[in-house]
């Protein structure tokens, strides 16, 4: 039991280690984003906790909050996944481009939501 | 094209509209020109379901009245005054070209230019969407298909093109499609099934994930915010896969990303880990969601969907939905003659598509199977298999012409450059005559597509126009004029629709049936001897009956076919009610060895009420009945309770009056002081 923990343990370090070492070389732009996904990511399950705590009872105002934030993770996802410079999936795509679809995206997600919202 | 072929009708039989549905939706519509849009959610109809009344405004899907009011204003406002009917009428034809439109832009994103546009050309002629878009037939599948296949479109746009833009576009159509049908709940399970056949045949894309993972989150909202669907989007299991698929592709996403940043060996020791963790969280997951769907009887399922998972539920357990002849699984033929060229066209269209496989023919062969599984339990459904046909049929129609062109220029060339020249005269003409016949074959496929809708009303059709017989019409318009404003109308649900459009009268039950008791009710009163229908009548606050008869012109579909079915759903609430006491030998007829509580029942005596004298005046004999093909089991049928006041010319619709009361029974209570209040609360 012991050993396997400390296996886990070490596991776990060196995936740590080697998972930092390689993410510094991301540039500076995709981190921002990264740093916005994880703010979204951690609204959804603030929000989902408070609903298991509180209630559903507004479930429409529930609803429409957590999917704005997993509405807005998708959305940066896809950005970022578009102006990687890593992957050559999108290579003939500006970034200004890719920044404008996703303000409209945004834009009618908002618009959605806060319809819903009641 | 499309847009005439459909005016057939319109030609044939006045401008107007058909079948039942369409009556409702036409009502709407007219209230939402006077009214707005806003007052529309707020409707509350107190015309129908008497005495409970429909909450229009929360249970319809709207997409189809928006689409004709917004045609209305607009072009009241361009100053073309033009009625509501007219604009009804033209909806489903101009969506139809629309549709056109859409199969031709789909079918250009997947596989170019050509194949759209024969999937196009056979679009606009495939006899099974002909039938729902024929000018009149204002129903929401005429938009609602459109719809089907611009989502489609424009998720394989955002599909290809990987752009969050065109994503948004699909989300928008969504929204229009949610609105517009109950059939939404088949793009929301295709698109998890084509995302996960993608990831597991290793087809994993950034541009699969902008094409789905925004739609979804977004297409969820807005179906919430559709009253009808509300918060079903998120609590049914129809919509779980969706949620699932999501789910999964974003472990796969995460798990690719993780493989391209990390080193082997740290790869190698984080799968072990997340595979440890990840088992126990996943099933924890599941096992959640397995309680949740577990603890509702129907397994979260709604009961249309479960019919057609399972296409031996409805049968056994709803019979209001298998009494629909719609929702009947088709019989063989009807694929042929309901897609036409397109059904032979469509299995080599599915093999072509397979060469070269990309993820937008995938989502087609996909569309296509599961379209051909829908369809094969319900007919209805063969409406969604259409565009798949079309668009299959399409490809393969443009891989044979091209292989042949191909063959023909190849042939050219060859000859050309040869030296006797006769030869190539001789060879040259034809292509053409290939070109010509194609060209020629287009308009052989109308004319026979056109017999379609004339057959569609022949069989299914609700006012009149078959057989330029006006019983229909004649009948309501009777209604309209000779009774009071407040008269309530009982008839089995299948006409609600239309005696409250047309006759403008309270009805107790209509097309929307929402209320299985309600209905149960009307097939028990139908079903019993005339006293105690009359008992349910006037609880009800009935004033006239209104039945649909056949037995004088031969009209198949009228109140005696249907009648066990309203024994069915009257037994199914009500146990007194039992099926077998209705059959007589060797099942379910009329003459004189059927059933005994079939000869004693209403539906019988209002049916063949005073039949039997004006029989022998057209057949030659006694009470004999065109429909069954057999004479009548009991001639003299005598009224205590009711009054006939209304016979139309064929026959065809019957009215009776409820009388106040039978001079002789006093032992009766009265229904107008207790017994009718208690019901109406109960039941509300």
């Amino acid at each position: 039991m012991q050993r396997s923990i400390n296996d886990f343990k070490s596991n776990a370090a060196v995936i740590l280690k080697s998972f930092n070492a390689e993410y510094t070389k991301t540039p500076l732009r995709i981190k921002v984003i990264d740093a916005f996904m994880v703010y979204a990511l951690l609204t959804a399950a603030v929000q989902f906790l408070y609903m298991l705590c509180v209630g559903t009872f507004p479930f429409n105002s529930f609803l429409s909050g957590f999917f704005c934030s997993v509405g807005f993770f998708v959305l940066s996802v896809s950005l970022r996944m578009q102006v990687d410079p890593s992957s050559d999936e999108f290579k003939g795509l500006l970034p200004e481009r890719a920044y404008a679809d996703f303000v409209l995206c945004g834009c009618l997600l908002f618009l959605v939501v806060w319809n819903f919202m009641g | 094209m499309a847009f005439s072929l459909r005016l057939f009708s319109v030609v044939k039989y006045e401008s107007v509209i058909h079948e039942f549905d369409p009556y409702f939706n036409f009502r709407v519509t007219i209230y939402l020109t006077k009214e707005g849009f806003y007052n529309l959610w707020n409707w509350f109809d107190d015309i129908t379901w008497y005495p409970l009344g429909r909450v229009v405004g929360g249970t319809v899907y709207p997409g189809l009245i928006w689409t004709a009011g917004v045609m209305f204003k607009v072009l009241h406002a361009l100053n073309v005054p033009i009625n509501v009917q007219e604009v009804c009428v033209f909806t489903a034809p101009l969506f139809s070209a629309f549709c056109s439109l859409a199969a031709y832009l789909l079918v250009k994103e997947i596989r170019g230019r050509g194949a759209g546009l024969t999937a196009a050309a056979f679009m606009a002629m495939v006899p099974s969407y002909i039938s729902r878009s024929v000018a009149g037939s204002f129903d929401n599948e005429g938009v609602a298909i459109f719809a089907l296949v611009f989502v489609f479109f424009l998720y394989v746009k955002a599909l290809n093109t990987g752009s969050l833009a065109w994503s948004s576009a699909a989300a928008l159509a969504y929204l229009y499609m949610v609105a517009s049908w109950g059939g939404y709940s088949f793009i929301i399970n295709l698109l998890p099934i084509h995302c996960l056949a993608s990831i597991f045949t290793g087809r994993l894309t950034a541009k699969l994930y902008i094409a789905y993972a925004p739609l979804i989150v977004l297409g969820t909202l807005e179906a919430a915010s559709i009253p009808v669907v509300g918060f079903n989007a998120v609590l049914m299991s129809e919509h779980f896969g969706a949620f699932f698929a999501f789910g999964i592709l974003h472990a796969a996403l995460a798990i690719r990303y993780i493989k391209d940043i990390l080193p082997v060996k740290a790869y190698n020791a984080a799968k072990t880990l997340v595979l440890t963790s990840g088992v126990v969280l996943m099933s924890g997951i599941l096992l959640l969601v397995l309680f949740y769907v577990m603890s509702s009887p129907t397994f979260g399922w709604t009961g249309r969907s479960l019919s057609l998972l399972d296409p031996t539920y409805a049968s056994k357990y709803i019979p209001i939905i298998a009494s629909v002849s719609e929702h009947q699984p088709p019989a063989w033929p009807s694929y042929f003659t309901d897609l036409q060229a397109a059904s032979i066209l469509m299995p080599a269209g599915l093999i072509a598509l397979f060469w070269p496989l990309t993820p937008a023919s995938l989502f087609l062969i996909l569309y296509a199977c599961t379209a051909v599984y829908f369809s094969g339990v319900m007919v209805r459904l063969m409406l969604v298999l259409a565009p798949a046909a079309c668009c299959l049929a399409g490809v393969a129609l443009h891989e044979a012409l091209a292989a042949l062109f191909k063959g023909v220029h190849a042939e050219q060339r060859e000859q050309e450059s040869r030296p006797p020249k006769e030869d190539a005269k001789a060879k040259k003409p034809s292509s053409k005559p290939a070109k010509a016949s194609f060209w020629s074959n287009l308009p052989g496929f109308s004319e026979t597509g056109r017999p379609i809708p004339r057959d569609a009303a022949l069989t299914r059709g609700g006012d009149g126009s078959i057989h330029i017989f006006d019983d229909f019409r004649e009948g309501y318009a009777w209604l309209r004029y000779n009774t009071p404003e407040d008269a309530v109308v009982a008839s089995w649900w299948d006409y609600g629709y239309q005696t409250t459009a047309m006759a403008n009268r309270t009805v107790l039950v209509d097309n929307n049936t929402w209320n299985n008791t309600h209905i149960a009710t009307v097939g028990r009163a139908m079903a019993s001897p005339e006293k105690q229908a009359w008992e349910i009548y006037r609880a009800l606050d009935v004033t006239h009956v209104l039945v649909i008869f056949g037995g004088f012109i031969g009209y198949p579909s009228d109140d005696i076919n249907k009648f066990l079915w309203m024994v069915r759903i009257g037994g199914g609430v009500f146990p007194d009610i039992k099926e077998k006491d209705f059959l007589g030998e060797g099942g379910y007829r009329v003459d004189n060895k059927a059933g005994k509580a079939l000869l004693d029942c209403l539906m019988y005596k209002l049916s063949y009420y005073r039949y039997a004298e004006a029989s022998l005046m057209t057949t030659g004999q006694m009470g004999f009945d065109r429909v069954r093909n057999v004479q009548i089991g009991k001639m003299d049928v005598t009224l205590e309770y009711f009054e006939e006041v209304f016979t139309s010319e064929h026959w065809m619709v019957r009215i009776y009056k409820v009388l106040d009361r039978p001079a002789r029974d006093i032992k009766l209570p009265n229904p107008r002081s207790t017994r009718g209040k208690p019901r109406k609360s109960s039941l509300s």
